[in-house]
């Protein structure tokens, strides 16, 4: 029996691609100064402190844990509302679809992306320097940040309707905000809800590390700990906050799942 | 002309329950709001804003192009290091999770526990996991790394398993009636097809971990955020606004690469 010749794609593109990505991967190792042998040997270290932490848990510090992760819930509810609440406007401004404006969207996409790249944490500092510490500074800090995000996606979703409503209402003689009521707002909305929700969930881990830099939450009863090494304290802050977030995110995310 | 009425079925439990849905949110961000004390900007917040706008104004440029150890192109470097390593990582750990998930791969009832799993390793915040490993291999990069490894696999792990599930059955199935054994089925039927979205999502991550990265360091887990951190405390702004812009720049330039090889391998 002839064999049937097998056509293969060039291999040179692929192994260039490979040799590029193993070269960043080991370069970057190289330069990070990661030891992979260094870090077997010293995991039993970090076994000791997971030990300290959590065999057992001080569960007796609970009551005192109560009240900060309240606040954490209260920072990501009000940093969430605000940012996402301003979000919908610039969204429908930035979203090339409605206004046909390159000078409008352009600078204001190029802010929403360097909100968005300004991790929270810093941004978070930022407003301690300014404002001073306490939940304040924090809830500034979640809002811009959820602004960018929220302003993001929901700019994206409303740039993918679908055109047809538009232009039926137009068609009937409808005005830009017979538009915006009629056609885009109730098939963004959904989304746009999903988009909030979303928001939330990263909120409430964002807020629970804020307190590291003094801006409210339980982070700081976190520090507080940490820095005095009362390390089965900080194993019950941690055990508290991950049943909160997973209790927070399964709500959340059945919503989610039933919005879209 | 007549004109023409449309008739809407009012169904009251339908409305009951959206008013209560209205209640519970409204009041849970009331609830928020009594909560955040304002307690007052501090007295010295507008000079705090002025020294902060000048210092953006005027970067501290003797920093920003200090080549050595100590300057800012090095931590730069090392915070994308630690994204690029920490990413690798967490991809390669990611697969097997991902196959301990998949119900297709594993039946239903591993996969919930593997699904359960992945699930708790993303709850854990990237921070505590640095602080972990900082007691591993002490302060530094690695420490960043590992923390970034460990945690990304909660999202790697979840849309990875969420590809294989959605993947074409019917080339595992005949490798498998051709008598194929496990490593075969995996290497050469489920790898291949749902590698390009593997990749796609591991960019994705890898632009996440650029910006957790740059906060790692806030605890001492190497990277831009020690330095970021310390000039925000000293107040030193010029310090701060130059490593925030040029952050700015990495983060987005990164971000626009990466996003369009996304467009491309998909």
């Amino acid at each position: 029996m002839d064999k049937i010749p097998v056509l293969k794609p060039k291999k040179l593109k692929r192994n260039l691609t490979i040799l590029t990505l193993l070269f960043l991967i080991v370069g970057s190792a190289w330069f990070a100064g990661f030891n992979f042998i260094e870090v077997m040997i010293n995991l039993g270290k970090g076994g000791r402190l997971l030990g300290r932490m959590f065999l057992p848990p001080d569960l007796s510090y609970l009551p005192n844990i109560v009240d900060p992760m309240t606040e954490t819930v209260r920072m990501a509810i009000v940093g969430t509302f605000i940012g996402a609440t301003l979000a919908l406007p610039i969204a429908v401004l930035t979203a090339n679809n409605f206004i046909k404006s390159k000078l409008l969207h352009g600078p204001l996409r190029i802010i929403l992306n360097i909100f968005r790249t300004i991790p929270a944490l810093v941004l978070a500092s930022l407003f301690v320097a300014v404002f001073g510490t306490g939940p304040f500074s924090g809830v500034i800090a979640l809002s811009i940040f959820t602004f960018g995000l929220v302003s993001k996606l929901t700019y994206e979703t409303i740039e993918a309707i679908d055109y047809g409503q538009v232009e039926a209402l137009m068609s009937l003689g409808a005005n830009k905000m017979n538009v915006l009521r009629y056609a885009i707002m109730p098939q963004i909305l959904p989304q746009y809800m999903s988009y909030t929700l979303y928001g939330f969930e990263v909120n409430i881990r964002a807020a629970a590390v804020l307190g590291y830099v003094g801006a409210g939450g339980i982070g700081q009863t976190f520090e507080y700990n940490l820095a005095w090494r009362n390390f089965d304290r900080v194993g019950t802050i941690i055990i508290f906050s991950f049943f909160i977030v997973l209790i927070i995110d399964l709500i959340s995310s059945s919503i989610r799942k039933r919005l879209v | 002309m007549e004109k023409i009425t449309i008739k809407k079925e009012t169904n009251y439990l339908h409305v009951a329950l959206r008013v209560f849905y209205y209640i519970v949110v409204f009041g849970l961000i009331f609830w928020g709001f009594k909560g955040i004390e304002y307690k007052g900007v501090m007295q010295s917040a507008s000079g705090a804003i002025n020294a902060l706008i000048k210092g953006f104004l005027n970067p501290d440029m003797e920093y920003a192009t200090n080549m050595t150890i100590d300057g800012l192109p090095n931590a730069i470097l090392e915070t994308i290091a630690i994204a690029i390593s920490g990413t690798f990582v967490s991809a390669i750990i990611s697969i097997p999770f991902a196959l301990l998930a998949s119900q297709n791969i594993v039946g239903s009832k591993v996969s919930k526990i593997g699904k359960l799993i992945v699930t708790m390793i993303r709850t854990f915040p990237e921070l505590i996991l640095a602080l972990i490993f900082i007691s591993v291999v002490g302060p530094g990069a690695p420490a960043g790394i590992l923390a970034l490894g460990i945690h990304s696999i909660g999202m790697l792990a979840k849309l990875f398993s969420e590809s294989i599930e959605s993947m074409d059955l019917g080339v595992k199935e005949a490798l498998e009636s051709c008598g194929g054994n496990y490593f075969e089925v995996l290497f050469r039927a489920v790898l291949p097809q749902v590698s390009p979205e593997l990749m796609s999502y591991t960019l994705y991550r890898f632009e996440i971990n650029m910006r957790a990265a740059s906060t790692l360091g806030l605890v001492g887990a190497g990277g831009i955020g020690a330095p970021l951190i310390f000039a925000i405390r000293t107040r030193s702004w010029s310090r701060a606004g130059v490593i925030i812009i040029v952050l700015v720049i990495t983060v987005s330039i990164i971000d626009q690469i990466s996003s369009r090889i996304r467009k491309r391998i998909v």
